[in-house]
């Protein structure tokens, strides 16, 4: 991907904003970045990110706003999450959904989990969604010569009674 | 098992490698480490929760872990009874973070009795599983934490999403929450003004670069520990496959750097070895700063065989057995800076003198 600002160099710098609960996302090249006053060397809270850059910590901020809202499981708000750049709890994660879901696909490798799984949830999830994910965990472990865990998911493929491809 | 029988072993992390040798990059790639951050399900992350809620975690979890086979026999430590030593004394072991050595009344750490398999608990989240080990050896340590986390969730109902995977209280960790590290020594592409290229291209390419003591801590004695950044969307063999491939190829640098200083500048790598030798076995006050920068330079002159009598083995329990926390655990007292710069280069003194420059 190009610089937005140059359009000549491989941008290496992305950033998602929420500006009233708008995403915009930015690509730049490290020139460009550094050019607008962002230090690419200095790191980036997620908070800040994610409640604005630069701006004064708000304790009470309007309904609706990121900000203001808080988790109903332990009452952290957007403003507290700012303060400490760590989440209150499990339950965050769906409240704070719609201002996380594009930083975390930006930051990370895509936005949903493919890895290990608790044995107790799996049991949860529909059979054939479950044999799916061990099907193509087997897959990378043999691609990646992790012949250890391939055999642990082929053992778990098996004992649900269907043969590992 | 107490706190002070530690003192007997070497460390895990610079613990000798696999008897017989052959390690890839050996010399090179001094340990390896994976830890997994999980928390449990309904229940508010250890910086939010508060301390009489830490606490019952604490004695919930702690008593879980004592008695996983997985960790036994095993060594249960409550933060509130450590003394500023002791913390030191495990944060320069990296059985403890540098955030967990702040805390107090809630948080504490469990330790395998060979300091390979250990448990931090209430650190940021609710449990920190670490395996460590010497040398390259990430997907041995993906298999041996995997088996203990997989242990631990029959007892314990983790925080999971199938959408977003283990919940984190920092959103970097989410996913897998997994962090799988090694730490290179890596002298000769810092002779050559290599290495700063190198952290900007490891850094760009999404992967982290620390100093000896982790997160926040520069660079000491040329160690460089090198991690992954991203934690989802990707299953963790992958995490672990492209963090063996990068890692291999930085270390195939240092070793071609040493090659090439050897083969065109090797006054230099005389004169920096050399010099090191002098200070190490003549001074008689060292900072820590200045002993493992100067222990660097002697672990590259035993490994290019330029100094005689001296082991990897002894470099590594000088570098680990000079730093604050080991030195005044060894002599089971608090030892103000002044006499502790004395006592750090009698220590190494009498080591060093013993080897020879050839």
């Amino acid at each position: 991907m190009h610089c937005e600002h140059c359009q000549q160099h491989e941008a290496t710098i992305h950033l998602t904003q929420m500006i009233d609960g708008q995403s915009r996302e930015l690509h730049l090249c490290e020139d460009c970045a550094e050019e607008n006053g962002l230090n690419v060397q200095s790191v980036m809270s997620i908070p800040e990110i994610l409640f604005g850059m630069g701006t004064p910590v708000e304790e009470d901020s309007g309904e609706g706003k990121a900000s203001g809202k808080s988790c109903p499981q332990c009452h952290m708000r957007g403003c507290d999450f700012k303060k400490t750049g760590r989440l209150g709890c499990p339950s965050c994660y769906e409240t704070f959904s719609a201002e996380l879901g594009p930083l975390l696909a930006a930051m990370h490798k895509g936005g949903r989990h493919i890895g290990k799984m608790p044995e107790s949830r799996c049991q949860g999830l529909e059979k054939e969604a479950r044999l799916s994910q061990f099907q193509k965990q087997l897959q990378e472990a043999i691609r990646t010569e992790h012949y250890e865990e391939a055999a642990r998911l082929r053992d778990q493929i098996r004992e649900a009674g269907h043969d590992p491809q | 098992m107490t706190l002070n029988d530690l003192i007997h072993n070497p460390g895990a992390w610079l613990a000798s490698g696999p008897a017989g040798g052959g390690e890839p990059h050996a010399g090179i790639i001094v340990s390896s480490r994976i830890r997994l951050a999980r928390n449990l399900e309904g229940v508010a992350f250890p910086g939010w929760a508060g301390e009489d809620e830490c606490t019952r975690i604490h004695a919930r979890v702690a008593g879980i872990l004592h008695s996983l086979p997985s960790l036994t026999p095993c060594l249960e430590l409550e933060l509130e009874t450590l003394s500023p030593i002791d913390r030191e004394f495990l944060r320069e072991r990296h059985l403890i973070s540098n955030d967990l050595a702040q805390k107090s009344r809630g948080s504490g750490v469990v330790i395998r009795q060979d300091e390979v398999l250990s448990v931090m608990i209430n650190e940021e989240d609710h449990l920190r599983l670490q395996a460590l080990r010497p040398g390259f050896r990430l997907p041995e340590l993906w298999t041996e934490i995997s088996a203990l986390d997989t242990e631990l969730e029959q007892s314990l109902r983790y925080a999971f999403s199938p959408d977003l995977g283990y919940l984190t209280a920092c959103p970097t960790n989410v996913g897998t929450g997994l962090r799988a590290s090694v730490m290179i020594h890596a002298p000769g592409l810092r002779l050559i003004n290599e290495i700063e290229p190198i952290i900007k291209g490891l850094t760009k390419i999404g992967l982290a670069v620390r100093g000896l003591q982790g997160e926040g801590t520069e660079a000491s004695g040329n160690m460089y520990q090198i991690s992954n950044q991203t934690t989802l969307g990707e299953t963790e063999p992958v995490i672990i496959e492209r963090l063996i491939q990068i890692v291999g190829e930085v270390a195939h640098h240092e070793a071609n750097a040493r090659t090439r200083l050897l083969e065109h500048r090797e006054a230099t790598v005389a004169d920096y070895v050399g010099r090191a030798y002098g200070v190490l076995s003549h001074a008689r006050v060292l900072t820590s700063q200045e002993a493992l920068d100067m222990l660097s330079a002697l672990r590259l002159g035993c490994e290019l065989g330029m100094i005689s009598g001296l082991d990897q083995d002894s470099a590594n329990r000088l570098t680990l057995f000079s730093l604050p926390g080991h030195l005044q655990k060894s002599e089971g007292r608090a030892i103000p800076p002044d006499e502790r710069d004395q006592a750090r280069a009698r220590l190494i003194r009498e080591v060093v003198c013993r080897a020879t420059v050839t």
